[in-house]
């Protein structure tokens, strides 16, 4: 299988943002919350403070890391959740068809009539700020497309040979689903999965820049970009690090993704028999 | 006498075409098959013999659907059963096997696994048994090293090897009947006697009835003891295998025969036409009890 060049950028930048938050206590030289020092603020950047401090001192390098741990939990969590609700539900619809089919599309065109950031901020403005909400919020927003190429492969699986040939062999619908079906849409499912981890990150940044996502004063690159409007002109390295971190992962994730469709979506079939 | 094992009595099903109206596509098909005993069903396409074996298995698709008649296996109506007990049914009593073997498989796990899910599913074995016994059951088809070829996938297999497999997959809990619909027409000729000879040997062994649906003659005349001739959702005739071919009873039956060639007929009789039937199935209006296959015996067509 050939990978191009965008797949293995997006990789490595993937692999740099993760390797940031596993490794940020180890790495990162401060604290990024009890190192706030008001005599050492909005310094730029030096030898000492990489990425320069910000208002209360503190070392953005080092919040830029503990915030990858964030954007990453963040981004696998609420795709993991949306892959989970997207996928039963498609597959299932386009298995079964019939009513269940008719009322899982209307709800898939219910959801994408929904702008999903506002569908998040209303979940959070119910069930309150923090991570765990944050990824309630954004688990089940942008479930509708993987739901909808769930049900479209599944319907096209649906008609081949080997599904045919489960059933007379006595498959119930649950076993079909689950070893014919489902391992046969793995590709195009993966690939909805690392495009969507780039969007979730983005609507971290938007959820948490509006307030409602992780409360200061734990890092989160969206947080650290509300906390640094006031200081845009004095110190603007304080907005542009977090901004770039949240640019070149998001980017990491869309090649990763863009990589991956390319080389399973179009040729999967040929290649594999 | 011994019980027929299937016996399908006046099978009528159609295609719902909505405010109650139905298109029939079987016309009150019966016929018998006793335990152990190959049945050949031939016809051309759209003659109704895959849908016949699909309602066997309980496998019609919406629209179609059975309207009149009845399914005895073993004495018990399988139009009766619940979703349930059919499932267990299939597979497990009843089996069949396909035209594709390309295609039959599923691409993403190894054979091995795929045959021992078979003996999980039907017969509760463990997975490490299962493992064990579907290594013998590669064995049986006559797989060369069963142990290695249980780990490839299906893509390392050639189609006749695939079609073994799904033969072993068929034959794995000792079916009381075994469909198998064209199962050599996608394989080249020389596999095909081997897979046919399988089969035979097969369903000898374990008392196997075979229920086999092809349009080849040639091939129903060396497995088959009984065969049916289907036309347009009719059985037209039933007989044994070679009093079938010495004496056709039926216009139909009369042209599938005349339409195969024969070796060395050109030199006994000199130079022979073919006889053709009428390629395209007549249009099924105009198909009616007391014209039922005049629109389609034209002129020349006559043996």
């Amino acid at each position: 299988m050939r990978l191009g060049f965008n797949f293995w950028l997006g990789a490595g930048l993937t692999v740099l943002v993760i390797l940031a938050g596993v490794l940020a206590p180890f790495i990162a030289p401060f604290d990024p919350v009890l190192d706030a020092d008001l005599m050492s603020s909005e310094l730029p950047p030096d030898a000492t403070f990489w990425f320069g401090t910000d208002g209360q001192g503190r070392d953005v390098y080092s919040r830029i890391l503990y915030g990858a741990q964030i954007s990453l939990t963040v981004g696998i969590v609420s795709q993991v959740i949306n892959s989970i609700i997207g996928v039963t539900l498609g597959m299932t619809a386009g298995y079964w068809g019939g009513w269940w089919d008719d009322l899982v599309n209307g709800l898939t065109n219910v959801m994408l009539a929904i702008p999903s950031l506002i569908f998040a901020l209303a979940v959070m403005a119910v069930l309150g700020p923090g991570l765990p909400s944050l990824l309630i919020a954004l688990g089940l927003t942008n479930w509708s497309w993987t739901c909808r190429i769930a049900r479209s492969s599944t319907l096209s699986l649906k008609s081949q040979g080997y599904v045919q040939a489960a059933q007379t062999l006595g498959y119930g619908d649950l076993r079909i689903m689950f070893t014919q079906i489902l391992p046969n849409m793995m590709g195009p499912i993966l690939v909805m999965a690392t495009l969507g981890m780039g969007s979730a990150v983005l609507s971290e940044a938007a959820l948490s820049f509006l307030g409602l996502g992780i409360q200061p004063p734990f890092p989160s690159w969206g947080s650290m970009l509300t906390d640094a409007r006031q200081l845009i002109q004095l110190a603007p390295w304080v907005a542009i690090f977090p901004g770039l971190a949240i640019f070149l992962s998001v980017l990491g994730f869309n090649l990763l993704g863009d990589g991956l469709r390319d080389s399973l979506d179009p040729h999967m079939r040929t290649r594999r028999s | 006498m011994t019980a027929p094992l299937l016996d399908i009595r006046d099978l009528k099903l159609g295609v719902a075409t909505g405010r109650g109206a139905t298109l029939p596509v079987l016309k009150g098909v019966s016929f018998q098959i006793m335990p152990g005993e190959a049945y050949g069903l031939v016809g051309e396409s759209g003659s109704g013999k895959s849908v016949t074996s699909l309602a066997v298995m309980g496998l019609l698709k919406k629209p179609l659907a059975v309207s009149g008649g009845e399914i005895l296996f073993k004495g018990q109506n399988l139009l009766s059963l619940s979703k349930r007990e059919m499932r267990r049914m299939r597979g497990n009593r009843v089996a069949m096997i396909f035209q594709e073997p390309m295609t039959a498989l599923n691409p993403l796990s190894t054979v091995g696994r795929q045959i021992a899910e078979m003996f999980v599913l039907h017969q509760g074995k463990s997975w490490r048994e299962a493992h064990r016994l579907a290594i013998e059951a590669l064995a049986r088809v006559r797989v060369p090293n069963p142990d290695r070829r249980a780990r490839n996938f299906p893509h390392q297999m050639s189609g006749g090897l695939r079609q073994r497999v799904m033969i072993a997959m068929a034959l794995a809990c000792n079916p009381d009947l075994l469909i198998a619909d064209e199962p050599t027409t996608a394989l080249d000729v020389t596999v095909q006697a081997e897979v046919l000879r399988l089969i035979q040997e097969l369903c000898a062994e374990q008392g196997t009835a075979v229920l086999f649906i092809s349009h080849d003659l040639g091939v129903i005349a060396s497995i088959c003891q009984r065969v049916g001739v289907m036309y347009a959702g009719c059985l037209v005739e039933e007989n044994e295998t070679r009093a079938l071919f010495d004496d056709p009873r039926h216009e139909y039956t009369r042209g599938l025969l005349g339409a195969l060639p024969r070796l060395g007929s050109r030199s006994a009789h000199g130079r022979q036409r073919l006889v053709d039937i009428d390629s395209i199935i007549a249009d099924r209006s105009k198909l009616t009890e007391t014209r039922f296959i005049a629109p389609r015996a034209a002129e020349g067509s006559r043996p």
